[in-house]
C-alpha cells in the first residue's frame, strides 16, 4: 500500500546543510498498523511529513498504492500532534470535520452522513455543535481523528497525536484508535517517540536510527490482536519486546555519538527493491 | 461593577458640561468665542429643525460610507494579492512605506485640481487615508497563518482558493477588523477635513459658513455633530468586531474545559 524508497531529506539554509533524513526504505502493507519509533529529534515528524506530500523530499521516492505521491495525495489523512492549531477555531466541530469533504466534493446529504458516523465513532456525537475551543484537549485529538475519519482514506498518518495530552486519555485515545483499525481496516502509519506505545499499538515497530536517519531495526509485534491497556502491558512477550526495542534506540543513540558514524544495516542487508 | 462605571461616566460628563456652562458665565473666557453649554445645546436643537442640516449630515455621510467602503474592499483585495503572489510583498514594500506616511491633506490641492468641490473631491481623499489602515493590518493577518493549520489544509488537498477562503481569511479577520475600525475613524476625520478646506457640501463646509457668518454657537453646534458621528461609528465598529470575532480569543474569553 505505502511504499518508501530510499528517502533522502536535506534541509538547505544560508551556510547550513542539515541532512535529516539519509536512507530509508520501508513499506507498510495494506491494513497494516505500523510505528515508527525513534530518539527524539531524528526526523520522524520530516519523513511523515514527505511521505504525506507536505514536503518535498531532496531524493527517494514515495508510492502510494502504486501512484507516486508528489503533493498530498487525495487518499491519505494526517493527523497532527498539535490539534489545537490543527483544528480550525473558527468553525465548530462539525464544520471542521465537513470542511475536506467538501473539497472532495461530496453531496450535502453524504457529507452530513459521514460526519455524524465519524463523530459517534470517536464518541463525541453530541459535540458537532461546539467550538473546538470548548474541548477539552483529548476531545479535540478525537476532533480531529474523526476529520481524517470522515475523510475515508486508505492510508491514516498520525504524527506523535498523543503527545500533547495526559496519560490517562492518552490510554483511552490508543485504545480508541486500534479499535477504529480493526473496524475500517485502514492501514496506519503511526510516529511516536513512546517505545511502549509503539509496541502496543503497532503490528510492526520500525525504529529508527538518530538523524541522519535510516531503518535502524524492523520488529514484528506478535503479541495477540485483542489488546488490552491491563493485560496487554504485563504480558511476558510485551517487556520482551519493549526490551528490544529500547535496546535498539539506546544502541542508535550511541551510534550517533560515536564518530565516524558506520552506516548500519547496508552492507549486510541490501534493499529489498 | 457595569453600573458602577456607567455612574461614573455619566457623572464626569455631567460635571464636563457643567464647567463648560460655568467658566464662560463666570468671565473666565469670552463668551463669544466660547458659548456656554446652554447656548450650544440651543444652537444644535435650531440645527436639528433645519432641513438643509440634515442633507449636510447625509452629504457627510454619504462622503464617509463610500470612501470607507472602496477602501476596505481595495484595501482587502491589494493585501490578500500581495501576500497570495510571491514575490509581491517584497517589490512593494518599499513603495508603501514610502507612500503611506504621506498626509491625505496634503493631497488637497491634487483633489481640487482634479474634482473641485464635488463629492469625488472628498472620497480621493478618504479612500487615500483609509486605504492604507485596512491595507497593513491585512499585510500583517495574512502573515499570521498558522503552519500546522496551513498544512492541515494542505494534506486534506485544499486548493490555493479555499486555503484563502477557510485558513487564510480567518486568520486574517481579527487584524482586518482593527483596520476597518480605525479606518472608520480617519474616514470620518478626512470627509469632514476635505468639506471645511475644500467646500465640497456636508457638515464641514456647513461649519465653515457658521465660523465666517461669526455664528459662533452653531459652529460649536456643529463639531459636537462631528464628535456624536466619531463616537457612534466607533461604538457600531466594535459591536460588528464582537458578532464575527466571537470565535477569537480576545471576544470569547476565557473557557471553561
Amino acid at each position: 500500500m505505502l511504499d518508501v524508497r530510499g528517502l533522502k531529506k536535506v534541509y538547505e539554509g544560508p551556510g547550513r546543510r542539515v541532512e535529516a533524513v539519509r536512507d530509508l526504505t520501508f513499506t507498510v502493507a495494506a491494513g497494516e498498523l505500523v510505528c515508527l519509533v525513534g530518539p527524539s529529534g531524528c526526523g520522524k515528524t520530516t519523513l511523515l511529513k514527505c511521505v504525506g506530500g507536505l514536503l518535498e523530499p531532496t531524493a527517494g521516492e514515495v508510492f502510494l498504492a502504486g501512484r507516486r505521491v508528489a503533493g498530498p495525495p487525495p487518499g491519505m489523512a494526517f493527523v497532527f500532534q498539535e490539534y489545537g492549531r490543527s483544528l480550525f477555531p473558527w468553525m465548530r466541530v462539525g464544520a471542521n470535520v465537513e470542511l475536506p469533504l467538501r473539497q472532495k466534493g461530496l453531496g450535502r446529504a453524504r457529507r452530513g452522513e459521514l460526519v455524524a458516523d465519524a463523530l459517534a465513532s470517536v464518541g463525541l456525537a453530541d459535540a458537532a455543535g461546539a467550538y473546538p475551543w470548548q474541548l477539552s484537549g483529548g476531545m479535540q485529538q478525537r476532533v480531529a481523528i474523526a476529520r481524517a475519519l470522515a475523510y475515508e482514506p486508505e492510508v491514516l498518518l498520525m504524527d506523535e497525536p498523543f503527545a500533547a495530552v495526559d496519560a490517562q486519555t492518552r490510554a483511552d485515545l490508543e485504545d480508541l484508535v486500534r479499535a477504529l483499525w480493526r473496524e475500517r481496516g485502514i492501514t496506519v502509519l503511526f510516529v511516536t517517540h513512546d517505545i511502549d506505545e509503539a509496541v502496543y499499538l503497532g503490528q510492526r515497530v520500525i525504529v529508527l536510527s538518530a538523524s541522519p536517519t535510516v531503518v535502524q531495526e524492523q520488529l514484528r509485534v506478535d503479541l495477540p490482536d485483542g489488546r488490552d491497556q491491563v493485560h496487554t502491558r504485563v504480558a511476558p512477550r510485551f517487556a520482551e519486546l519493549r526490551t528490544r526495542v529500547y535496546e535498539q534506540i539506546q544502541a542508535a543513540k550511541r551510534s550517533a555519538a560515536g564518530a565516524p558514524l558506520k552506516e548500519p544495516r547496508r552492507a549486510d542487508a541490501p534493499p529489498p527493491h | 461593577m457595569r453600573g458602577a462605571n456607567a455612574a461614573l461616566g455619566a457623572a464626569g460628563l455631567a460635571a464636563f458640561l457643567a464647567l463648560g456652562e460655568a467658566v464662560p458665565r463666570l468671565g473666565l473666557v469670552g463668551e463669544e468665542y466660547f458659548p456656554p453649554t446652554s447656548r450650544i445645546a440651543d444652537a444644535l436643537g435650531t440645527e436639528a429643525a433645519d432641513g438643509t442640516f440634515w442633507t449636510a449630515l447625509g452629504d457627510t455621510l454619504t462622503g464617509w460610507a463610500l470612501g470607507l467602503a472602496v477602501a476596505v474592499c481595495a484595501g482587502i483585495v491589494v493585501g490578500v494579492l500581495l501576500s497570495v503572489v510571491p514575490y509581491l510583498r517584497e517589490a512593494t514594500a518599499s513603495t508603501i512605506e514610502f507612500l503611506r506616511p504621506i498626509p491625505s491633506v496634503a493631497l488637497i490641492p491634487l483633489a481640487v485640481l482634479l474634482y473641485g468641490t464635488e463629492l469625488r473631491s472628498v472620497l480621493l481623499l478618504v479612500v487615500y487615508a483609509s486605504f492604507w489602515q485596512v491595507l497593513i493590518q491585512v499585510l500583517y493577518g495574512v502573515r499570521d497563518v498558522d503552519p500546522v493549520a496551513e498544512e492541515t489544509a494542505r494534506s486534506y488537498g485544499l486548493g490555493t482558493w479555499a486555503r484563502i477562503r477557510y485558513v487564510l481569511w480567518p486568520t486574517a479577520l481579527p487584524y482586518v477588523m482593527t483596520g476597518v475600525r480605525l479606518a472608520a475613524a480617519v474616514a470620518l476625520i478626512l470627509a469632514v477635513t476635505a468639506e471645511l478646506v475644500v467646500g465640497a457640501p456636508g457638515l464641514g463646509a456647513r461649519i465653515a459658513v457658521a465660523q465666517t457668518s461669526q455664528a459662533v454657537p452653531e459652529m460649536y453646534a456643529l463639531i459636537v455633530v462631528t464628535g456624536l458621528l466619531g463616537l457612534l461609528i466607533n461604538v457600531g465598529a466594535r459591536a460588528v468586531e464582537r458578532r464575527a470575532l466571537a470565535w477569537h480569543q480576545s471576544v470569547r474569553g476565557e473557557v471553561a474545559v
